[in-house]
């Protein structure tokens, strides 16, 4: 038997775009991008950046809403065999890549089978469980998986699985391909031009599968490289749109309340961006379990929110983000308590060395926040300094695990299994990566829950599997988790439509409308 | 020396420039005192306007961290730079100026060489560089300081020993058998310390500045309160709490103010002829 998904994943995306107004076409939308993207071909390249402007270029099969349910997107429906083996995906008839090519399941298979593989290694840890990829005719793929994975169908999101046009990357070098610099898609703008330092334009794909759409003519990216530049070529009105993380958080307040202007948390739940500080679990005063619970007890997390990141974003009460499946929101969460910490502290072995802290090197924010979280610590009767580093020091010092305290933030991609247990297991641990277990935690009994709860076939028993890990690795604080981060979207009120997924305007601007 | 104090007591400016530096001097050396608590702690709301709320008459800055006491502590931080950095500058430029100065000859055109090459790079980009190689804490910033304003010293020195050693009572003490360190150290230096103190003056000028406009480009030390600190935090948010910048910045300039008009009141005071002349 097999379950039609379809129909649960059309009522979500109907109920969330109830149009109060009738779309209007034309019209040209300026947004920023910070910073200037290395290149657009996002089948190479997966940095933030790169996935904004390419996520109007290149689609995938699915996009999720802000629940992370599946909506159509390349695939119009699929299905999932109960025994959580087989995914089919009915594609579009009629797409076609921007140079007039027809899209079709070879392509694919190409994308995930063939360049993917070779180019993606986010992608490829997700890859080891597929068995095969078939196109068993021009409009109808087929993924057999070795053994279930739950988050499987999460992984049909454009910056995971962008789809790459085989008949121009088929037997090339793909780093090198001269097409590189003007990347075809089957999304719904073409790449028109980009003016190095300056801008990168965009035009509408006039052959786009979907009727109507997209709504817009045009759309520029405005490369402006500083924080108080884009606030103002908001205010001048150069710019329409401000992305998450544009400006600084202490303007968000002030161009919020300009006139015309809204602002949304939303488009970040697939990515669930979670900020923790790396605790040195491997030697030095960290590695003692109640020294860090004084650390975690001695931080005043709300503090730093509404001081810091404008009062948006909220407390992470552990490992999992709570945008992202399986969150246990009944996990306890460990409170500012500073009388606690100094208890913590005392039972702990920690007798004064200071304590090495380092920033993340991302400007001004992190960096108050590191002076905020010092003064936390020394209240309670630690002694830090901390280490300054720009970007390549950051890396290499968390990378070789020569730090006390380090800031970080990662994604999670909706699911447990794809982004956070990454940074807990103990095969994870290397150095040489900031991104995997930094902190060198070890419990091999929560290990063999994570591999558990990845194959597990059964939501239901996914979830359960993953609130007892959620329950034990608090218990543990590997690391000193502090806020799920809030990026909100600034833009103008009759910009319509413009987030509507979990990964905002990364899935592109395909519904994005202008009322005149 | 008493006829010279009277000169510099004449110049108002100079005296108004003595009393300000006083005042900073007595901050940085009691405020600390009266006021010990940690200049990073954070006492209140983030971003309350000057004299809005009792007890934090200066407001807060970002992080609720009260302004006046980050003041009284960066005194203390930004004049001790000043004044150490100074100090090594003088400790490199003077032996070298002297040296080259006294010896000519090949000796002078090494070290004027040498000079030269650390003079023809732009100071402040010179400190950046160091800067990021070195490990930005309070010791090597005053360090670098002290590498990127010595030259001038001991160009300064190697021109007044140049015209000095050929004086009559150097070519008697020559004669009187005193060895070149003593002649350089009793006879030489003495008479060229006028120019060198006025110098002096204004190079602690200059290294507050510099130490500014470091911790403004973020080069400063992270665990240290300082002025250029104080307004490097602030530029973010001048728009909308402009104080947090100006208060610091009016401490900088008050300072570097204060400290030029005494420059130049030395300079009067103790070079009287130029005196003379400019009348």
């Amino acid at each position: 038997m097999r379950i039609p998904t379809r129909s649960l994943a059309l009522i979500a995306a109907m109920t969330m775009i109830a149009p109060a107004h009738a779309q209007q076409s034309g019209g040209t939308l300026n947004l920023v991008i910070q910073p200037e993207p290395p290149g657009l071909m996002m089948g190479l390249l997966q940095n933030g950046p790169t996935q904004m402007v390419a996520g109007d270029i290149y689609e995938s099969l699915l996009r999720y809403d802000t629940n992370l349910d599946p909506m159509p997107s390349l695939a119009r429906e699929w299905e999932v065999s109960e025994d959580g083996l087989t995914y089919t995906f009915h594609l579009h008839e009629d797409v076609k890549w921007h140079d007039g090519e027809d899209f079709t399941a070879e392509d694919v298979v190409f994308t995930v089978d063939v360049f993917l593989r070779e180019t993606h290694p986010r992608l490829r840890a997700s890859l080891v469980h597929l068995e095969s990829v078939e196109a068993v005719d021009d409009h109808t793929v087929v993924f057999t998986l070795k053994q279930p994975f739950g988050p499987f169908l999460g992984v049909f999101e454009a910056g995971t699985m962008p789809m790459i046009p085989k008949h121009i990357y088929e037997g090339t070098d793909f780093a090198n391909n001269p097409m590189n610099s003007t990347p075809i898609g089957t999304g719904p703008f073409k790449f028109n031009e980009w003016r190095q330092g300056s801008f990168i334009h965009l035009v509408k794909n006039e052959d786009y599968y979907l009727d109507g759409k997209p709504y817009l003519d045009e759309v520029y990216y405005h490369v402006i490289p500083d924080g108080a530049s884009r606030a103002v070529a908001y205010e001048t009105g150069t710019v329409d749109v401000l992305h998450g993380g544009s400006i600084e958080n202490f303007d968000i307040e002030r161009v919020a309340a300009l006139p015309n202007t809204c602002i949304t948390d939303a488009g970040w739940e697939y990515f669930g961006p979670h900020s923790w500080m790396w605790l040195n679990n491997h030697e030095g005063p960290m590695a003692d379990v109640n020294a860090r619970r004084a650390v975690m007890h001695a931080i005043d997390r709300e503090f730093a929110r509404d001081a810091l990141w404008a009062g948006r974003g909220q407390l992470a009460t552990g490992p999992v983000s709570s945008s992202t499946r399986f969150h246990d929101p009944d996990t306890p969460s460990i409170d500012y308590d500073p009388e606690k910490a100094r208890e913590y502290l005392a039972e702990s072995d920690y007798d004064g060395e200071t304590l090495r802290l380092l920033p993340l090197p991302y400007g001004e924010t992190w960096q108050r926040w590191a002076e905020a979280v010092r003064q936390n610590l020394q209240e309670v009767g630690f002694n830090v300094d901390l280490v300054p580093t720009d970007v390549a020091g950051w890396n290499q010092r968390v990378s070789d695990w020569d730090f006390d305290l380090a800031f970080t933030y990662l994604y999670q991609y909706g699911d447990p299994a794809l982004g956070v247990s990454r940074t807990y297991v103990e095969s994870n641990i290397a150095k040489g990566s900031p991104w995997n277990n930094v902190a060198g935690y070890r419990n091999a009994e929560v290990d063999e829950l994570w591999m558990q709860a990845a194959v597990s076939p059964s939501p239901e028993e996914r979830q359960e599997i993953y609130s007892e890990i959620q329950n034990r690795i608090v218990e543990d604080v590997p690391v000193a988790w502090l806020l799920e981060l809030g990026f909100p979207t600034i833009y103008r009120c009759n910009v319509q439509n413009l987030v509507t997924t979990g990964i905002g305007i990364n899935d592109g601007l395909r519904d994005a409308w202008i009322e005149q | 020396m008493i006829k010279a104090w009277k000169r510099f007591a004449q110049n108002h400016g100079a005296v108004i420039g003595l009393i300000i530096l006083l005042l900073v001097v007595l901050v940085a050396v009691l405020g600390p005192m009266f006021f010990p608590q940690s200049p990073w702690r954070m006492v209140n709301r983030p971003f309350l306007p000057p004299f809005a709320v009792d007890g934090v008459p200066l407001g807060t800055d970002a992080v609720g961290r009260d302004v006046l006491i980050g003041l009284i502590h960066g005194a203390r931080v930004s004049l001790m730079v000043g004044l150490v950095s100074t100090v090594v500058a003088l400790l490199i430029g003077v032996p070298i100026g002297a040296l080259a100065g006294f010896f000519g000859g090949w000796v002078d055109d090494a070290l004027m060489r040498f000079t030269e090459f650390f003079q023809t790079i732009p100071s402040f980009a010179l400190a950046i560089v160091l800067l990021a190689i070195f490990q930005p804490s309070l010791f090597y910033i005053i360090l670098t300081i002290a590498i990127v304003s010595w030259p001038p010293v001991a160009r300064l020195v190697r021109g007044e020993v140049l015209s000095l050693r050929t004086r009559e009572y150097v070519e008697a003490a020559i004669l009187s058998g005193q060895t070149n360190l003593q002649i350089i150290l009793r006879q030489v230096l003495p008479n060229a310390l006028p120019p060198i103190i006025v110098l002096a003056s204004l190079m602690v000028a200059t290294a507050i500045l510099l130490e500014s406009s470091l911790s403004f480009l973020g080069l400063g030390d992270p665990n240290v309160m300082s002025w250029g600190y104080m307004i490097g935090a602030a530029r973010t948010v001048l728009r909308t709490a402009w104080w947090l910048s100006f208060i610091p910045g009016i401490a900088i300039l008050l300072t570097v103010l204060a400290l030029n008009l005494i420059g130049e009141g030395l300079n009067d005071a103790l070079n009287p002829r130029l005196t003379r002349r400019s009348e």
